[in-house]
């Protein structure tokens, strides 16, 4: 155990902790809304967002940006970056939308019970991941440089990068918009009638496949976004990349309180810097483990996540 | 395609009534025919490898490790299934249990781990079961109040920390593993068993390069189990159980102890699966911190789910099929997870009750899917 | 219908007597010693995992140990010899069931493999309770040697011998003072740098464990950059080591980066980017295959399309020497085993030569220094003693 190192690099491990805690809670925000509305882990989500690290790797490529090409200048960049969020966000919204119809609504249909939607998810996962296993042969892509972090400032003894903040800030956006979304407009309010009780919401005249359709897309598109970030900060991507990912960012909404949009923020930021701190003390390997143990902890004393669950009541 | 699909479905539902059908017609068989055809269908259970049945044997790898593979994984679907057939928990960190029952026999048996106690098997057995168990109780005591989605998740965490634990902890040796993990018996053939097919006096009855004896040894475990899990099934243990499953706070209500019997639910499992982790890894004489994936603990929910959860021959099934099926067909190595996955969707939608299912979780379903049409 | 079910039941029992006797009868004719059957039906295997995430490791020794035996083959038509290819994906769990299904197979005489560390504890006891002979080209832990294998063989030296190379090109050559050594808790990996911290001692001046399949390595950085390291050793393969070493650099880490033979790959370049792997140093007990002379570069790329990758030559050599063994009448895995123990030969890749325990003779060990230079791996020198 390494206090000191802690002690030594506190805001440091808090800025590396944060970012990597800003992509996790983009990923959860999936989790969070189907959960919020239908009751169910989407576990095929963690493939939506690996299938959107790789469209962003193929439209670079396509742009003529492939791995050890130079970056171009800074609204190239930004113009890449756009486009990218814009494919991945399209194609991993797909993803999500054909997940939903091919392997949950024959069983909604039939209203059944959690456990077989949880096989059904594991089906698709499994699928999806092995089928882009198989087409890359299971290598590793790789993808250039585009953002070389720069140092923006220091804080207490941290160097902040352009990067860092990029990728903190544009997450942090995203998420305030889906909040205003779900919060402020009329499609918002059918998504959380349908939470709080969907036959009701059903007789008021809310069409409850287009709201289900709507949440795979929204959650889609948020984890396409995340794999934007995600490939620039990482640089590479592999079929397996998504497991992981995934698990930890349902733990992420598991411990802001599951079917609550701002407690996926806070479940992913707060996962994000105590994991980095536990690597910090304990050694990266035990990474996860402080981890799962934070999770135990928090459910032990708040059973239902820090915020509470229920999409539907999520105003405050 | 919905003409199809529901056509298909009818089909299947068809089928499923002609099962019941069978079923009851094999309980109004006379008892002394069914405890014939059950021993008939047990003497070629253990006389499997000896048969050279030319269709199911596997084609690059032994046979009869394969076989001895199904029962260990007979062995897990049969724990997994107290477990979420019966409580209706789901644990998706059962490996865990397995991986605790492995790493005790192996670290209290083998002359090569940190800790040189050497215990002889059947001694580290007991306390590996001992172990798993209460590895068990200590995983449920605090997480076993929470609702499900919460627990699927404590869980799947469990299994990940007790993987990493191997994988970094001194006493587990990590990835470079510990070899020399203890066999039930260093004693040869007796000349009397000598009339079975690869079976020689020469040879040790635990030996890693022949290994019928551990086969016989997993399967005789596997038929005590399946007998003790069915007795416990219908005792008043049991009964609490399908209530828990059914409608928790109902049983509650009703005064059935949730609590304590979720937790029994869990030790149960869990003992269970320290035991196959056990027994596989005598085997396998040495252990090291690959195989204990998260993976591998979803793939075995799914064998128990996709066999019929609740009934123990239907998740026997289950992970018989997990267990031999990419081994009969190797040539398709790098797509059969790929068509495992596919399989898991298709099966889920056409028969969510699994292949061979428990009768009253089929009725279970039916009542759900009839709710849901007046729904509509 | 109840007589159908009591025709079914004896149906089934009749079944099983008749295929119980089939099999005595099969076992008895098959039991025979290999010495009374025909000499030109034999086999070799190769072991090791042809799918899964290592999948490019077991391919380039299934493809070197391929090239010989269809060399051999060419030349002597009249009398082929067979390789079989057990895939094992590098699982454990999945070596003994395919170890025990090549020890029944009398015709088969060795096995070039198992290609992990990992799997060969598990294979190489079955395998050689039963005599098959083993020469692994690529399975570099210490311990293989002393688990009581009479009939293991190691083709290249292990990572005792690799580490201190590694550790010694690091202190007299690079002269670093200040080293951080990472190793990804894999057998081979953690064996490599712990050899590497014991040459180097108090020069370590923090580690790290890194997870299999990290792709993210903001901690490990932070802590890297926090020890003020100028040098960087890498226990571990190249699918974490080409996004550490990129991330490392993007964040502006200046020290240099040296790896072992897990990391040398054309793969770990590409996937690093050229920029960053410049000048990172990757050891390895091979030979470099333009200095290993002979046509087996030329070859290898002529039968495969592809450059010869890590381990490619080793396997070669490996089944050449069991080829040579059966060639000169060997026949019989016992015969076959005393040859290659007494065996010595030049390679191509070194001079072969095993000693007692299976262990090539350390003179004939050859550890090299690697670097990239302009994108491409580079062959630079042999590392100090």
């Amino acid at each position: 155990m390494n206090f000191q190192f802690l002690g030594d690099h506190f805001v440091s491990l808090t800025v590396t902790g944060l970012t990597q805690g800003a992509i996790y809670a983009l990923v959860a925000l999936g989790y969070t809304l189907v959960y919020g509305v239908l009751r169910l882990i989407n576990f095929a989500h963690s493939e939506v967002f690996m299938i959107g690290t790789f469209v962003t790797t193929i439209i670079w490529a396509g742009l003529g940006f492939s791995v050890g090409d130079a970056a171009p200048g800074t609204l190239g960049v930004i113009g890449l970056i756009v486009i990218a969020m814009i494919a991945a966000g399209a194609a991993s919204g797909a993803t999500a939308l054909v997940v939903e119809r091919v392997a949950y609504r024959p069983l909604r249909k039939r209203n059944a019970p959690s456990l077989i939607f949880l096989i059904s998810a594991i089906g698709a996962s499994v699928a999806l991941s092995e089928a882009v296993g198989a087409l890359t042969d299971r290598q590793p892509r790789g993808m250039p440089t585009l953002v070389v972090p720069k140092v923006q400032f220091s804080f207490l003894g941290a160097d902040v990068t352009n990067l860092q903040l990029g990728i903190f800030f544009s997450a942090l956006a995203m998420m305030i918009g889906l909040d205003i979304f779900i919060n402020r407009t009329r499609l918002g309010r059918g998504v959380r009638a349908v939470a709080q009780n969907p036959d009701v919401a059903a007789l008021m005249g809310v069409n409850k496949d287009r709201i289900i359709m709507l949440i795979f897309i929204l959650g889609g598109a948020m984890a396409g976004a995340a794999a934007v970030l995600y490939d620039i900060k990482v640089g590479l991507t592999t079929y397996s990349v998504g497991f992981l990912l995934g698990i930890k960012a349902f733990t992420a909404a598991v411990l802001g309180g599951i079917g609550n949009l701002r407690g996926a923020l806070l479940g992913g930021l707060l996962l994000g810097v105590v994991e980095n701190y536990g690597a910090g003390v304990f050694g990266n390997q035990w990474m996860d483990v402080v981890a799962f143990m934070m999770l135990v902890v928090v459910l032990l004393f708040r059973p239902t996540g820090l915020l509470g669950e229920s999409l539907g009541r999520a105003r405050a | 395609m919905s003409t199809i699909m529901s056509s298909l479905r009818r089909a299947d539902e068809g089928r499923a009534r002609a099962m019941t059908g069978l079923r009851s017609r094999w309980s109004s068989l006379p008892r002394a025919w069914r405890i014939g055809a059950i021993g008939a269908f047990m003497v070629l259970l253990y006389s499997l490898p000896g048969l050279n049945i030319p269709l199911i044997k596997t084609p690059d790898t032994d046979f009869t490790s394969v076989l001895f593979l199904c029962a260990v994984y007979v062995l897990v679907a049969v724990g997994l299934n107290v477990v979420i057939g019966l409580a209706g928990l789901l644990d998706l960190g059962y490996i865990g249990f397995y991986a605790v029952g492995a790493y005790t026999v192996a670290i209290l048996g083998s002359p090569n781990s940190p800790v040189v106690v050497k215990f002889p098997w059947i001694v580290c057995v007991p306390i590996a079961i001992a172990v798993a168990m209460l590895s068990g109780v200590l995983l449920g005591w605090p997480t076993l109040r929470l609702r499900g989605d919460y627990l699927a998740i404590v869980t799947l965490g469990f299994g990940e920390i007790i993987r990493v634990f191997a994988l970094n902890s001194n006493i587990t040796n990590g990835n470079r593993g510990i070899n020399g993990v203890p066999v039930p018996s260093e004693a040869n053939w007796p000349s009397w068993m000598t009339w079975f097919p690869y079976v020689s006096s020469e040879k040790q009855i635990f030996s890693v390069s022949n290994v019928i004896g551990f086969y016989w040894l997993a399967l005789t475990l596997v038929v005590l189990c399946i007998l003790g899990v069915r007795r416990l099934e219908r005792s008043r243990v049991g009964r609490s159980w399908l209530a828990i499953r059914e409608d928790e706070e109902a049983a509650e209500v009703m005064g059935v102890p949730t609590f304590k019997y979720k937790l029994w639910a869990f030790a149960i499992g869990a003992a269970l699966g320290g035991l196959s982790g056990a027994l596989f890894f005598s085997k396998q004489t040495f252990i090291n911190a690959q195989g204990f994936d998260l993976f591998t603990s979803i793939l075995w929910v799914a064998a128990v789910v996709i066999g019929g959860a609740g009934n123990q021959l239907g998740v026997a099934v289950g992970a018989i099929l997990l267990a031999y099926l990419p081994e009969r067909f190797r040539e398709f190595a790098d797509y059969r997870l790929l068509i495992f996955g596919v399989a898991l969707i298709v099966m889920t939608i056409f028969r969510p009750q699994g292949l061979l299912p428990s009768r009253r979780r089929s009725v279970e379903l039916e009542d759900r899917a009839k709710e849901a049409s007046v729904v509509e | 219908m109840k007589q159908a079910l009591a025709r079914a039941i004896g149906g089934v029992a009749m079944i099983g007597l008749l295929a119980v006797s089939a099999a005595c009868a099969d076992d008895s004719s098959g039991s025979g010693d290999t010495a009374t059957g025909s000499t030109c039906d034999l086999k070799i295997a190769f072991f090791g995992a042809l799918t899964g995430g290592n999948a490019q490791l077991g391919i380039n020794i299934r493809d070197g140990a391929k090239l010989a035996v269809d060399q051999y083959n060419t030349k002597n038509a009249d009398c082929k010899v067979g390789l079989v290819e057990k895939d094992s994906a590098g699982d454990p769990a999945q070596a003994s069931g395919l170890a025990t299904s090549l020890v029944a197979d009398t015709k088969l005489l060795g096995v070039v493999g198992p290609a992990f560390s990992g799997e060969s504890k598990v294979a190489n006891p079955i395998l050689s309770k039963e005599g098959v002979v083993i020469i692994t080209p690529s399975a570099t832990n210490p311990a293989l040697a002393t688990q009581g294998d009479k009939t293991f063989h190691r083709g290249l030296g292990n990572d005792a011998s690799q580490g201190p190379g590694a550790a010694n090109y690091i202190k007299t050559v690079l002269k670093s003072q200040k080293v951080f050594v990472v190793d990804d808790a894999s057998e081979y990996g953690k064996g490599l740098a712990d050899q590497v911290k014991q040459v180097l001692g108090a020069t370590v001046v923090d580690s790290a464990v890194v997870k299999e399949q990290q792709v993210d390595f903001g901690a490990v950085i932070d802590q890297v950059k926090g020890s003020a390291a100028d040098a960087i050793f890498w226990g571990g393969y190249y699918r974490e080591a080409s996004p550490f070493l990129k991330q490392y650099r993007d964040a502006g880490g200046k020290a240099k980066f040296i790896a072992g033979d897990g990391v040398k790959d054309q793969a770990f370049v590409d996937g690093a980017g050229a920029a960053n792997a410049e000048g990172a140093i990757l050891t390895c007990p091979c030979v470099p295959p333009e200095k290993a002379g002979g046509t087996f570069a030329a070859d290898y790329k002529a039968a495969t399309g592809r450059e010869a990758g890590t381990y490619s030559a080793e396997a070669f050599d490996a089944a050449n020497i069991m080829l040579e063994g059966i060639k000169a009448g060997n026949t019989t895995r016992d015969k076959l085993e005393t040859f290659v123990d007494s065996y010595q030969g030049q390679g191509v890749t070194t001079k072969f030569k095993f000693q007692e325990n299976g262990e090539i003779d350390p003179a004939s060990v050859a550890v090299w220094a690697y670097k990239v230079e302009g994108g491409k791996v580079i062959a630079e020198q042999e590392t100090p003693k």
